[in-house]
Order: C-alpha cells, then sequence, then structure tokens
C-alpha cells in the first residue's frame, strides 16, 4: 500500500477518543463531575447558589497560584515559596496603601515585591546551580518572616483612602454575578494555556522539561527561562495575594500558610509530572477544583474535618496511580 | 580553500588538558573520521566547532574569515550543525518539535507571533522522507527506535543550509541495518557539498565512509592521513599509542 507524504505528515499516534481516555486530566474532570452530581442528589445545601459560589471562589487562590506552578513543574523545578510570597506580597499590598498610599502604588509595590522573590529564586537556581527545593524552602521562611517584619505581626485591616476599590476589585462580581476571582483565574488560566501551547517560550519550558541537556545544546537560552518560570511562579502567588486582600479584607501573617502543598498537589492531580516535561494549565485548575470539592462534600456529609487530609492525600496518590498503571500497560 | 581550518587549537578545565596545539582543515565535500580512545579530546574539539565550548588558545577560520562563537546558535548561523552522541533529544515533544528545538518557525505580526505547527509539521516530514525514515512528524520521540531516533536528530541539520556537520558517535548505538543507512545518510550529505566530521570508535564505518582520518591521542593530534593511504591496523595502533605519531 502506497502511503503518501501528505499522509505520513497527517499520521497522529492517537485518535481523539483513545488520547481523551489516557489522559489523567480528563479522568480528573470525570470525577469532579461525579462527586458534584453525587452530592447535589445526597445533600440539599451543595447546589444551592451560595455553596457553589463558596466553592468556586475557594478554588480560585489555589488554582491561581497552581497555573504559575505549572509552569516550573514543567521545567522539572518546585517552588515551595508560594504560599509566603502570597503572604508577603498581600502585607506589602496591604501596609503600603494603610500607610495612605493609592491602590495603583499599592499594587504595584506589591508585584515588584513578587517579581523581585521569584527572580532570586531563579537566579540562584539557574545561575548557581542550587538545587530548587532548598532555594524555595529557604525563601518559604524568609519571605513569611519579611512580612511579619513589615507589618510588625499585626493583623492590617483598614487600607487607606482606596479601601473601597481594593474590596471591590476582590469581593465584587463586575460580569454576569461571577465573583471576580474567578473571573481573574479564568483570564490567567487562558493565558497560561495560550502561552504553554503556542509560543516558542511554552515550547522551551517543555524541552527543558523532557531534557535540558539537549535544551542547552539545541540553544534554548534555559537558564533565562528557568529564571522566568520562577519570576512567573511568585507572580502568579502575589497576584493571588492582592485578589486574596481584596476579598478577604484583612491580612494576617499566617495567610497562605501550607498553601504549598495544596498548590502542588493541585497540579500533580491535574496531571503535571513532578520529573518535569508534562502539565497543563486546565489540570492545575480542575486539580485545584477536586481538591476543593472532596473539602467541601466532606463538610456538607458531615465527616469529622480531622479526615479532610486523608482524602485529599488519597486523591494526589490516586491520582499519580491512575498514570503509573497506564506507564506500566505501556512498556510491557 | 578549505572550508573551515583551526589552527593551534587548546582547551583546558582547569588543570586538565583537554585539547592540546591541534590544527587541521576542512575541504567542502570532504568526509573526515575522527578517531581516539575515551577521554582523546575528541568531543571536546567537536564541542568548540559547535560554539558549546570557547577554546581556551587558537583561532579558528570559516571560508577564511575569523570565526568567533559564543553559543550554539552563533555556530548554526554559520552553517556548522551536530549531531550529538546523547541525539538531544526531549522525549516528551514530538519528531518535528525536535527538530525544530531552538528555531521554532513562527507565524503572525510582529511581536504577536504563535508556533506555526503546520509548516514545521509538513517540512519535518519532507525531511524524513528524503532520509527514507519512517519516522512521522507528530509522534512522540518516548516511542521511537534507534534508527528513527537518529533520523529525527540528523533532521536537524538538514533545515538550513549546513556548511559542515558534526557527527558525534552517530552509529554507536543502533542495529546494523541502520548503521548502512546512516553511512547513506553521510555520503548524501557529501555529496551536496557538505563537509562532515564522523567521529567513531567503529573502524569499519570510518574506512567505509571517510575520505581522511584524523587520529588523537591524550589531546594531541597524532595522524592526519587519506584513508587510502592508511589501514585499520595503522589507525589501532596510533590510537592506543602502540604507533607514537604519523606525518
Amino acid at each position: 500500500m502506497a502511503v503518501t507524504l501528505d499522509q505520513t505528515i497527517a499520521q497522529k499516534q492517537h485518535t481523539f477518543l483513545s488520547r481523551l481516555f489516557s489522559n489523567q486530566t480528563f479522568w480528573v474532570v470525570i470525577a469532579v463531575i461525579l462527586a458534584c452530581l453525587f452530592l447535589s442528589f445526597a445533600t440539599d445545601s451543595f447546589a444551592t447558589s451560595k455553596n457553589l459560589f463558596n466553592i468556586t471562589r475557594n478554588v480560585t487562590f489555589v488554582a491561581i497560584v497552581a497555573l504559575g506552578m505549572t509552569f516550573v513543574i514543567i521545567t522539572g523545578g518546585i517552588d515551595l515559596s508560594v504560599g509566603s510570597v502570597l503572604c508577603l506580597s498581600s502585607m506589602v499590598l496591604a501596609v503600603t496603601m494603610h500607610a495612605g498610599y493609592s491602590i495603583e502604588i499599592g499594587i504595584l509595590a506589591s508585584i515588584a515585591t513578587a517579581l523581585a522573590v521569584g527572580a532570586f529564586n531563579g537566579v540562584l537556581i539557574a545561575y548557581l546551580g542550587f538545587p530548587p527545593f532548598v532555594v524555595t524552602l529557604g525563601m518559604l521562611s524568609v519571605a513569611r518572616s519579611l512580612a511579619m517584619v513589615a507589618s510588625n505581626n499585626t493583623v492590617v485591616f483598614q487600607f487607606g483612602p482606596d479601601h473601597q476599590k481594593l474590596l471591590a476589585l476582590g469581593g465584587g462580581a463586575w460580569v454576569f454575578g461571577i465573583a471576580n476571582p474567578v473571573l481573574y483565574m479564568i483570564i490567567l488560566g487562558l493565558i497560561t494555556g495560550f502561552t504553554l501551547r503556542w509560543t516558542k517560550f511554552g515550547r522551551h519550558i517543555f524541552a527543558i522539561g523532557g531534557n535540558e541537556h539537549a535544551a542547552t545544546l539545541t540553544g534554548v537560552p534555559v537558564k533565562q527561562i528557568k529564571v522566568a518560570v520562577y519570576m512567573i511562579s511568585a507572580l502568579s502567588a502575589g497576584l493571588a495575594g492582592i485578589i486574596q486582600t481584596g476579598w478577604l479584607g484583612a491580612v494576617t501573617t499566617n495567610l497562605g500558610n501550607g498553601m504549598e502543598l495544596q498548590v502542588i498537589a493541585a497540579t500533580v492531580i491535574g496531571g503535571a509530572d513532578l520529573a518535569g516535561g508534562v502539565g497543563t494549565a486546565f489540570g492545575a485548575i480542575v486539580g485545584a477544583a477536586l481538591i476543593e470539592v472532596i473539602r467541601n462534600s466532606l463538610g456538607l456529609l458531615g465527616i469529622n474535618a480531622f479526615w479532610q487530609g486523608t482524602f485529599i492525600g488519597g486523591a494526589i496518590i490516586l491520582a499519580v496511580l491512575f498514570d503509573r498503571i497506564r506507564n506500566f500497560r505501556r512498556s510491557d | 580553500m578549505p572550508v573551515l581550518e583551526l589552527a593551534n587549537i587548546s582547551k583546558h578545565f582547569g588543570a586538565i588538558q583537554a585539547v592540546n596545539d591541534v590544527s587541521f582543515s576542512l575541504e567542502a565535500g570532504e568526509v573526515v573520521g575522527l578517531m581516539g580512545d575515551n577521554g582523546a579530546g575528541k568531543s571536546t574539539l567537536v564541542k568548540m566547532i559547535a560554539g558549546n565550548f570557547h577554546p581556551s588558545h587558537g583561532t579558528m577560520r570559516l571560508d577564511g574569515k575569523d570565526l568567533v562563537l559564543h553559543k550554539p546558535a552563533d555556530a548554526r548561523q554559520h552553517g556548522i550543525e551536530i549531531v550529538h552522541q546523547d541525539l538531544a533529544l526531549c522525549n516528551n515533544l514530538t519528531a518535528a518539535a525536535n527538530v525544530y528545538l531552538g528555531r521554532e518557525l513562527r507565524r503572525g505580526i510582529g511581536p504577536f507571533r504563535i508556533l506555526d505547527y503546520g509548516a514545521m509539521y509538513k517540512r519535518a516530514g519532507q525531511l524524513f522522507a528524503e532520509l527514507k525514515s519512517e519516522t512521522r512528524p507528530r509522534d512522540l520521540v518516548k516511542q521511537m527506535s534507534g534508527g528513527q531516533r537518529q533520523a529525527v536528530a540528523i533532521a536537524r541539520t538538514m533545515l538550513s543550509q549546513a556548511k559542515i556537520v558534526l557527527m558525534d558517535e552517530p552509529t554507536a548505538a543502533i542495529s546494523v541495518r541502520q548503521v548502512a543507512e546512516v553511512l547513506n545518510l553521510i555520503r548524501h550529505l557529501r555529496d551536496q557539498g557538505i563537509a562532515v566530521v564522523l567521529i567513531s570508535h567503529r573502524m569499519p564505518d570510518v574506512f567505509d565512509v571517510a575520505d581522511r582520518v584524523i587520529v588523537m591521542r591524550r589531546g594531541r593530534k597524532v595522524a592526519d592521513k587519506k584513508i587510502a593511504s592508511s589501514s585499520p591496523e595503522e589507525v589501532t595502533g596510533l590510537i592506543t599509542g602502540a604507533i607514537e605519531q604519523v606525518a
């Protein structure tokens, strides 16, 4: 049988369906939908607009940071400092505005802080060869401590002349009654997805995660890109911090405490591989959604809150287990 | 005029002298076998020509002009392509993505440019056809055979008008049938007027395809002669040091 060149070029490895079924993200989406359906029938309080509003809003903060984390994880790195960076950015915003500056200056200062932290992490990792785990573990401690220094470990809940603007930014619902944080999450998710799929930068991130040595040899600017991904991760934490400050209307120094683990869990559940080279924006959001639905449902079903960790941890292991089973089958 | 000339090139890493005062020239359409034992300095020498390392001493001239390379992209711009020993492939990407790694095609206007998947699949497919390889552009490299992976790495060198192709152990890890394919490919490159440097441990390959053989030992060039006037026995002697040096 003669095969023309065009046929060879068009030849895909899998059909649409087989690709879908072998996709971890797809199964997590199914799990989220099934859980939501089950809960709507099993409880009266799940499918109420108030509860759904709560869930979607709770998902967003983890999801936004998970989007940034996705970049880092695709390169094969990790960023443990995101929870603390979120807190530091919030605190810089809060303290700046509390001192009487406008919301624009507050946000600028906050974003600049996040980017500076990310650049510090990135330079140490890319140019000085530090292991990402160690650098960002150190930063986890440093950033939170700096947040305490900045606020003298007090709660800030008065944001100066632009107090109302900040609350509207985070707590409003400007379009179709969708909570603003959800809108931000969708916009950032689209930007992340586009960047990963359609830009040279995104392609190079995958290349670094797949084979860093090969990327270097073929002339990919590996070091610059690594700095950039840690800056993106810190930036996403900073943005989530700003939005969360507006939502909560107060900042304490334990904001975002332990969040890094939830964020990493969300990306891994969504299909990202901690060894690098695999990950999607949609997966990060879906992973965050699954964690939140599990948490929410345990509360509604009246299960003791102490069980939360067990269920979320179980979800992480289960998600990766499916991936392993597929790999075993492939290698047979 | 030689296409590439190396004059008194040396490279040291701290106290280790990897390449010591090596000079040679390369003509267009010539296949040169570069041989030597492990640690003889072959790879270091080739990495300097490819822009991965900067020579500690000495000069390189391309088409009679001084050549200074700061990064691999510089070498490519001058028409120097390399097939790395480990092939430098990313398993998580498609064949086409690997072929275009580091020089992806994009379309769009000004700063708003997106990856041109269609054009990359098309051109990669044509290159694989030209190489008579069964590799398909959309396949992930993860699931490919040794020969297919080799084709992906070699297709990279054909993207632009290369003057020199450096091949680091291209036949080390592939089947016998595929070795013949790779050697044919080297002839194919030579017939287009490309100068090929073939680093190899495999004596039959070098004597089959090369016009000239250069032997290195402990960082120094110990022989540089026509294949016709040499023999595998002599080259083996030169590699091991049983023969000290030939003119």
